[in-house]
């Protein structure tokens, strides 16, 4: 039995209940159980004055690595990441190795997720066998073995047959298709954004078309099957503008855009660091204009940060040969309070929103909300700490980050999964 | 400093630079001083002087992770007439296939000791990398397509040779714009010193997005040539190539192909440039190639100059640093 636990005196922000007030949150056994109640003396009591007390934030899109890939991250270091993010809850995207794609490997992340004893992790499992493009996994074991969606994820399925068939087969089970939109074929060997920089450079483009092709098939495919849809990082106006005119149409689909999507452009490639080398890439400024404005209205539901951990010995190649991703769990409420809420661009509600309240709605989880009997994930923000971004401010085993060095405001200084507390920088 | 050679002077007083990275990043006045000092010792080799002893004890080290022969030679050669000594590396084409990053690569060389670290590379921004990871001068001796600023130096040194002040005159550069390291050193040099610069070629290779970088873009030789002022015609970099961009050699040459059919067409006192290894009867036929308008050969002579200006420059720089 946890203790119990009186958050007192914070900016209680609850999208999900339109709750945006100073008062006081009882925390009992592992679930959020009253408001405003005053301290007993028997309650361990953390003073979130000047804070913001949010419901935990949900990553939809987190490469853990294992198994397969330890050098990079594992489910414990990842998992500590998240925490250090203000993350109470991440799905796990399966291009690791071997790709989950059987009941076995999901019931083996579950049991490294338990070990390692810090957020809550939700599984993907894979569209195809062995991600491989050709047939479809067993999706309704992989269902009942727990996993929330399905994605072939950086192996975007080329063959747009077997996607059709991936979304007639998954809406059995009422689960969405994680699209990563990409035409393999134009994205050839492009390491960047193809426009004006590229050219400048001499950096081998990736046109904006590889991207937007494959949201309109996905889109196309959604519709004419009646499957869930959600397309991970969208980076283009036009893309942007596929899913807005999707949704107008009526159909169910969902987006997410990545924080780095959100602030950062190909112009930062001149530095021709590998740490800006992203699958999609950084597009230029009227993209960046484009996504948040998609944010803004709805187009774009939720921010996922596609932390993507590389082992430095694989960022330091040349950029021709250094691994896409970048991380972002433990940057990503810095960065978008820095760049987007200190800026007037969007409020602390529509950021919790879209980190928390909308994440949990996309995967069917009953989280991202502080309703009384609700599990008790909650994320204290301090939204006036400031902080510099250092590879000793990392939990992740791996440090390629696109914001080394940056001063950001604002950063999760309490977070709980389930009533215990996970991290506490606060005094 | 130098009393052997007293008009060459001391390192002048705009020039503070360590490396030598690319030609965008430079003032017009520092392309000046470099353009100046490698005239200088072109007019030394005319007057039979060959040996100079401004960089003796210096190493200079040719770290090429790509295939060359006349740019390592021209780097060699220029380095032993400043009286250094040279020493070539040759990696392996990719760092990938050695599990050794181009990083480890440089500091085991100067390790070894050296003042000058010569780089050739595939990816774009390795020698700029580079400068992050080790003491001595680095010198860019082509970042895949990104730059080759010795290469644009000695094409421009040999314009102004033959054309004085560049200012107001009309270069063109044929073919393949968008793998050509040499088109971007070129159009950096040429837009510093006032010329006007066309990218022409087939459209798979010029994009309307080089008109951002200032420069006018055609994809019609004929319809260029009779105003153009200097024609550099680029090689075609089949190895930088993944999806070929036009259907045949043949039909390249049909439309870029600089024949003496099209020389008639274009102005009397054209020069013709062509950075090599050239292609004869694709980008050039060899009437053209070994005519009066061509100074492919002075290109060849000037860029030894060049490298010896930057490789004297550099130094200087290099002790500024220090």
């Amino acid at each position: 039995m946890s203790q119990s636990i009186l958050i007192k005196n914070g900016r209680v922000i609850d999208p999900s209940q339109q709750l945006d007030q100073v008062m006081n949150v009882l925390i009992e056994n592992g679930h959020i159980s009253a408001y405003n109640i005053q301290p007993s003396g028997r309650e361990r009591e953390i003073d979130a004055t000047g804070k913001i007390v949010s419901p935990g934030l949900i990553d939809l899109h987190v490469h853990l690595r294992e198994p397969g890939g330890e050098e990079d991250e594992t489910i414990a270091t990842g998992t500590s990441a998240a925490i250090n993010g203000g993350y109470t809850s991440i799905a796990c995207i399966p291009n690791t190795n071997p790709p989950i794609d059987s009941p076995a490997d999901v019931e083996f992340l579950a049991d490294q997720a338990i070990r390692a004893d810090r957020c809550n992790v939700y599984v993907v499992g894979c569209i195809s066998k062995n991600r491989a493009g050709e047939e479809l996994s067993e999706m309704g074991h992989l269902a009942r073995a727990g996993v929330v969606a399905f994605s072939d994820d950086g192996s975007s399925v080329a063959n747009a047959e077997l996607m059709r068939r991936a979304f007639e087969y998954a809406k059995m089970f009422d689960l969405p298709i994680l699209s990563h939109c990409e035409d393999k074929n134009l994205t050839n060997l492009g390491v960047m954004h193809e426009g004006e920089v590229s050219v400048r450079l001499g950096l081998r483009g990736i046109p904006a078309a590889a991207e937007d092709i494959m949201t309109a098939r996905d889109i196309m495919l959604a519709e004419s099957t009646g499957g869930r849809l959600h397309v991970m990082h969208v980076s283009t106006a036009r893309s942007v503008e596929l899913v807005r005119q999707a949704k107008r149409s009526g159909l169910k689909i969902t987006a997410e855009v990545t924080p780095h999507h959100l602030t950062l452009t190909d112009e930062r490639l001149v530095s021709f660091d590998s740490n800006l080398k992203m699958s999609p890439p950084l597009r230029t400024r009227a993209d960046v204009e484009a996504c948040i404005a998609g944010l803004l209205d709805g187009t774009l539901d939720c921010v996922s940060t596609d932390h993507a951990p590389h082992a430095l010995e694989k960022k330091q190649r040349e950029i021709d040969h250094a691994p896409f991703g970048v991380t972002g769990l433990e940057t990503a409420l810095g960065v978008l309070n820095t760049c987007l809420v200190k800026t007037g661009k969007i409020t602390w509600q529509k950021l919790i929103e879209k980190m928390s309240t909308n994440p949990a709605k996309i995967i069917h989880i009953p989280k991202g909300t502080l309703a009384i009997g609700a599990d008790a994930d909650v994320t204290i923000i301090d939204p006036e700490e400031k902080w510099r971004v250092t590879p000793e401010e990392f939990q992740s085993k791996s440090v390629n980050n696109a914001y080394l060095g940056w001063e950001l405001t604002g950063r999760a200084v309490c977070v709980m999964v389930n009533g215990r507390v996970r991290l506490n920088r606060m005094r | 400093m130098n009393t052997q050679w007293p008009e060459l002077g001391e390192l002048p007083a705009g020039w503070t630079r360590k490396h030598l990275l690319g030609l965008e990043e430079l003032s017009r006045e520092e392309l000046e001083i470099i353009l100046d000092k490698a005239q200088f010792f072109r007019d030394a080799f005319d007057r039979g002087c060959r040996k100079f002893s401004l960089l003796s004890g210096h190493t200079c080290v040719t770290l090429f992770f790509e295939n060359s022969t006349r740019t390592r030679t021209s780097f060699t050669l220029a380095a032993q007439r400043l009286g250094a000594s040279c020493v070539a590396f040759t990696a392996s084409t990719s760092s990938l296939s050695k599990g050794e990053t181009v990083i480890d690569t440089a500091k085991n060389i100067e390790a070894m000791g050296c003042e000058s670290m010569v780089v050739r590379h595939s990816t774009p921004g390795i020698p700029q990398l580079l400068c992050e990871h080790v003491n001595c001068s680095i010198i860019n001796a082509g970042d895949g397509p990104h730059e080759h600023p010795t290469q644009g130096l000695l094409d421009i040194l040999t314009m102004r040779q033959r054309l004085g002040d560049l200012h107001g005159k009309t270069v063109a550069l044929i073919g393949d714009i968008a793998h050509s390291r040499t088109a971007r050193s070129n159009i950096w040099g040429l837009q510093k010193l006032g010329a006007h610069v066309i990218v022409c070629g087939p459209s798979t290779l010029v994009a309307a997005d080089w008109e951002k970088m200032g420069v006018e873009y055609s994809y019609s030789l004929d319809a260029i040539l009779p105003r153009v002022d200097v024609l550099n015609l680029l090689r075609i970099q089949f190895e930088r190539q993944y999806t070929r961009p036009f259907p045949s050699v043949r039909e390249y040459a049909l439309l870029y192909g600089m024949t003496g059919e099209r020389l008639r067409r274009a102005k009397p006192d054209i020069l013709i440039l062509a950075p090599g290894p050239i292609n004869r009867g694709v980008e050039v036929t060899p009437d053209v190639a070994d005519g009066p308008q061509s100074a492919i050969l002075e290109q060849v002579s000037n860029g030894l100059a060049v490298r010896m200006a930057v490789l004297w420059l550099t130094e200087g720089g290099r002790k500024i640093d220090n």
